[in-house]
């Protein structure tokens, strides 16, 4: 569903990603993980071409994203930041983004039920709680039932509560068979949810192996000391 | 397109700044053209405070929507419309309200009284200056990073082009009197976008004779057909050149 050849970026000197090589398939739940500044967010960016690779394709079924948008019809991405016109209401921002979109399907207000957020609609973005504005992006991402979703660190900054529904979201959707992408560096969060995991290091791509290899590997019932394990072992 | 740019005029008409800078616009026309009994004086006032004032206002009023709006930007990119359908759009929208705003100021009174070439030649001209400055401010808000540094950047050229360009005209006549500069000062005139407005402007208020020898051939250039093509020329050129340079930058920029 999406193939990335040879993606590389840098920002001034310093090379975020350096020649990434990937295929994410229909049906993945995928875990990017990796350190802090590893070029997790940078590669999310890369395939929304919020951020331009200076060298490398990526392609979104078979075609190439390189001046075409209209993929982006079929992705629904969650920020880490989320970041929205500060005088403009929450209704406001959906009923924008909605028109923009001109999607003719029924959208999918579940989030946005759960998350209470009809209480808050009137209340400006600017006035919004790090946690209220993650629940409007996580509604936004998936509002118009896209085949991919991409969601960045989705729940940091949610309560409890509020990172518990989205996760019964995420597993719901993922048994549409749906391709879904998670980065997170919160690792026991993602346990029962990944089918794969893609652990990313430098800019490079340390391993991407699913689920089952990895506890098989470490003998380890939960990913995360899976993980864990791997990286130790893979250090030594 | 069309919603962007919806949205951007709703949000900038929600903004008062642009209700007050309409107000004081129109305040300053209709005091001027209602005091004033000779008319062409009227409307050389009225064109002095016009060729300072929108670029001023649009230079700043749009280098500052821009950053603010970054967020928003942000977001649009996210989703599956082209970049440069969120540019255009947003230089649309800023176009179309402070024109709107400029229309509505100086627009009316002008039309009520002095609705005649010279007076039509001022609307024209402030309704070029508007989105050249747009234009320019796009540039700066794209070319730097730092809002501080873009607004910084983008009054440089406000002053650049409204006050030191002409002391520097001036300041080269006064150098070279005694050698023939007519055709080059036309051609300095000519390319700055104020400049060329005013003279535009003077040529249709029957002033242009107390120019001197100077007036005569501005006259004789600019006031023929082919001059006045070239003039729109020129103008339209300050609209696409900046706005062509900000659209390929903001192709590439990394959000």
């Amino acid at each position: 569903m999406i193939r990335i050849e040879g993606i590389k970026k840098s920002f001034g000197k310093s090379e975020v990603l350096k020649d990434i090589n990937l295929q994410l398939k229909r049906g993945q739940c995928i875990g990017l993980i990796g350190p802090n500044a590893c070029g997790k967010t940078t590669l999310i960016k890369s395939i929304l071409s919020m951020v331009l690779p200076n060298d490398g394709t990526i392609y979104f079924d078979q075609k190439s994203i390189a001046g075409d948008e209209t993929y982006k019809n079929k992705i629904g991405y969650m920020p880490q930041i989320g970041r929205y016109p500060e005088n403009m209401s929450i209704i406001q921002v959906i009923d924008m983004i909605k028109s923009i979109r001109q999607f003719d399907g029924q959208t999918d207000e579940e989030l946005w039920d759960a998350f209470g957020l009809e209480q808050a609609k009137h209340k400006k973005m600017r006035t919004l709680s790090g946690g209220t504005t993650q629940k409007v992006s996580a509604t936004l991402a998936f509002l118009f039932s896209p085949d991919v979703l991409i969601l960045d660190e989705p729940t940091a900054g949610l309560d409890p509560l509020a990172s518990e529904i989205l996760r019964e979201k995420i597993i719901m959707e993922r048994q549409k068979g749906k391709l879904i992408l998670i980065t997170s560096h919160l690792l026991n969060e993602l346990d029962d949810l990944l089918t794969d995991v893609i652990y990313m290091q430098d800019g490079k791509i340390v391993f991407f192996k699913t689920t089952d290899e990895l506890m098989a590997m470490s003998g380890h019932g939960r990913i995360s000391k899976a993980i864990g394990y791997y990286i130790k072992s893979a250090a030594v | 397109m069309n919603k962007i740019t919806n949205f951007i005029i709703t949000d900038i008409i929600k903004n008062k700044i642009i209700i007050i800078y309409t107000v004081i616009l129109a305040l300053f026309s209709w005091s001027v053209l209602s005091l004033e009994d000779n008319m062409a004086k009227a409307m050389l006032s009225l064109l002095n405070i016009i060729l300072l004032a929108v670029p001023l206002m649009a230079v700043i009023f749009s280098t500052i929507y821009m950053y603010n709006s970054s967020e928003f930007i942000e977001l649009l990119v996210s989703q599956p419309i082209k970049r440069k359908t969120i540019w255009l759009s947003h230089f649309a929208g800023l176009s179309i309200s402070l024109s709107i705003a400029f229309i509505l100021g100086i627009g009316l009174p002008i039309v009520v009284y002095s609705p005649d070439a010279a007076g039509f030649s001022i609307l024209l001209m402030g309704l070029f200056i508007t989105p050249i400055f747009i234009a320019i401010a796009m540039l700066c808000s794209i070319l730097a990073r730092d809002k501080a540094r873009g607004i910084g950047i983008a009054i440089m050229v406000w002053l650049f082009l409204s006050l030191i360009y002409d002391g520097i005209v001036l300041y080269l006549m006064f150098q070279f009197a005694d050698y023939p500069i007519e055709k080059p000062m036309v051609i300095m005139s000519a390319l700055n976008p104020i400049d060329l407005a005013r003279i535009m402007v003077l040529l249709k208020v029957d002033v242009s004779a107390l120019m001197g020898y100077t007036g005569a051939i501005f006259k004789q250039i600019f006031g023929s057909q082919i001059g006045w093509i070239i003039s729109m020329g020129l103008l339209l050129i300050w609209i696409v050149i900046p706005m062509w340079i900000s659209l390929l930058k903001f192709k590439n920029k990394d959000l």
